[in-house]
């Protein structure tokens, strides 16, 4: 019974989250109802990073190939191939699928500090690729997608994805799909097994458990969900550039996930949003607004030793998934 | 008594220095088989050799007529054979019950089992919420003993299970590996107690040098204890 409580408690908070940030979509000025759009959309890139960081406990610094996968998997697609906002969308997700499978089947013969410098150097080749390609990507120019190519036709209706409303729903939904299918995974027998992976492989192995598929398993989803909010990027706001396949989109959704509170579900959310909007702030007062985003950081992490969430679930809220 | 699981001329390798020489081991069905032996003997070497967690260099180790050499470690429990390491090694973050239930999720066995095995430890039925990290040694020790249950094992491996407990605690993991017995499970029980293995052992194989030496119904060690003197160095 107090097992049920707990679960209805963790589904209705993250129902009332979703109902929140629609509710926001209302009352939001439009600078601020860009710059939510934007955070859900990395959020969801931000949860994808958590299921591999925060559950299974791999430190991977190349999440950004991920992300940038589906980016240009959706973005190019319509560029160059003037796909339908769907079919790309399907397609970049399917590049980042892909990559995920091949990446994780190498990568995964690593461990410790080995993976993350493994990770990080795919991640380098992926971005140098770009670049080298400058003539389909656009370089380190990038691509703007063209509005006209940016609407979406679905059972007979229109959604234009330049105009803000549209936008801001699309990304909420994005976002609100891929928080369910997280929670739904995490409560899961596979996400015990991945939890279990993060405390003792070794142990794990011992009662049965085909580590090395059930990391697999999590790097696909993982690097899919990444692609799912870089195709979703690309199409929302028509830019597809190779800053999102640098290693700082591979450090960004760590910082995020660590200062929201990893292996927390909402974390991914609490820390982008956190970290935006301080930087937003910081950077309208001052030059240095990287020293203010340092000096949070710092002190996140000695108020919040387990990110925000994470410190709260640790002292509070056990039942917060 | 059917023997359930034979070890034989099994060599094992750390890098270059070889820890198992030849060793030759069996174990009957419902028996429990103690060993023996001075640190850095082989004995915990022995069970990781079974689990298929350090690779086998020669031999052959066999459950019933099914050959273990050369299975993955994580197909080895699905075999039936479950492994308590020493120090346990829970999953400190998780809860009684999430410990539990990844035991379960081995060998797909259900809510019987689950109940079945807590009956075996009831103290872990009042503890089912709490994180596993925050038991007693003595509690965890029968977590982990539960966890391995989970797979309803024909052999259980058990790694020094008593070691650092206090003596009540001692009195329950001995009462539940006499309990296991009488179900027909077969366990393998490193122990450095000699009075532990007199008291819940049907025999002793003594280890040394990665070799058995010696294997004797606890009986006759009973009635001439100079062998531990021998082999392990005290009595």
């Amino acid at each position: 019974m107090k097992g049920e409580a707990s679960a209805l408690k963790a589904y209705g908070l993250h129902v009332a989250v979703i109902g929140l940030l629609f509710a926001l979509s209302f009352v939001l000025p439009p600078y601020h109802h860009g710059l939510v759009a934007r955070i859900m959309v990395l959020a969801t890139f931000a949860m994808g990073y958590n299921l591999l960081f925060g559950y299974v406990g791999l430190l991977s610094l190349g999440h950004a190939m991920f992300f940038a996968a589906g980016l240009y998997g959706a973005g190019l697609s319509v560029y160059h191939l003037g796909w339908s906002v769907p079919l790309a969308f399907a397609g970049g997700i399917g590049c980042g699928a892909v990559l995920a499978l091949v990446i994780g089947l190498l990568a995964l013969r690593t461990s410790g500090v080995a993976f993350m410098i493994v990770t990080m150097m795919f991640a380098q080749v992926f971005y140098l690729t770009i670049l080298y390609f400058a003539r389909w990507t656009g370089g380190d120019q990038g691509l703007v997608v063209p509005q006209g190519s940016r609407v979406m036709y679905l059972g007979g209706a229109s959604f234009d994805l330049t105009n803000p409303a549209v936008r801001y729903r699309v990304a909420l939904a994005l976002f609100a799909i891929v928080l369910a299918v997280v929670l739904v995974l995490v409560r899961s027998g596979f996400g015990r097994v991945l939890v279990a992976i993060r405390e003792n492989e070794e142990r794990t192995k011992m009662l049965g458990f085909d580590t090395f598929a059930n990391k697999l398993a999590a790097v696909i989803v993982s690097g899919t969900i990444c692609a799912a909010a870089g195709a979703a990027y690309a199409l929302l706001f028509g830019y597809v550039g190779s800053s999102f396949a640098s290693v700082q989109y591979s450090i960004l959704p760590l910082l995020w996930v660590l200062l929201g509170g990893a292996a927390t579900a909402l974390g991914p959310l609490v820390g982008t949003l956190a970290m935006y909007y301080v930087t937003d702030i910081a950077s309208s007062y001052t030059s240095a607004w990287l020293l203010i985003v340092g000096v949070m950081l710092i002190v996140g992490v000695l108020f919040f030793p387990k990110g925000v969430l994470g410190t709260i679930r640790q002292r509070w809220l056990r039942w917060l998934p | 008594m059917s023997d359930i699981l034979t070890i034989s001329e099994l060599d094992c390798f750390y890098g270059e220095v070889q820890v198992l020489h030849g060793l030759n081991l069996t174990l009957a069905k419902g028996e429990v088989l103690c060993l023996l032996g001075r640190n850095g003997a082989g004995k915990t070497t022995t069970l990781k050799a079974i689990m298929g967690l350090v690779p086998v260099a020669a031999g052959s180790i066999r459950l019933g007529d099914r050959e273990l050499t050369g299975l993955p470690a994580h197909e080895i429990p699905k075999t039936g054979i479950a492994y308590v390491p020493q120090g346990r090694r829970l999953f400190a973050e998780m809860t009684v019950a999430e410990n539990i239930e990844i035991g379960l999720m081995t060998r797909g066995k259900g809510k019987a089992v689950r109940e079945a095995v807590l009956d075996l430890f009831p103290v872990l039925r009042e503890r089912l919420k709490q994180r596993s990290g925050t038991l007693s040694g003595g509690e965890q020790q029968q977590l982990a003993m539960a966890r391995a249950l989970c797979v309803e094992p024909q052999v259980l491996l058990l790694d020094e299970p008593t070691e650092g407990l206090m003596p009540s605690m001692i009195q329950k993991i001995r009462e539940t590996v006499a309990q296991l017995r009488g179900r027909g499970v077969s366990t393998i029980l490193v122990e450095q107690r000699v009075d532990a293995v007199l008291s819940v052992a049907d025999r002793v194989a003594f280890i040394e040098n990665g070799r058995n030496r010696e294997t004797m119904p606890v009986e006759a060690l009973r009635a001439d204890p100079s062998a531990v003197r021998r082999y392990v160095g005290v009595g």
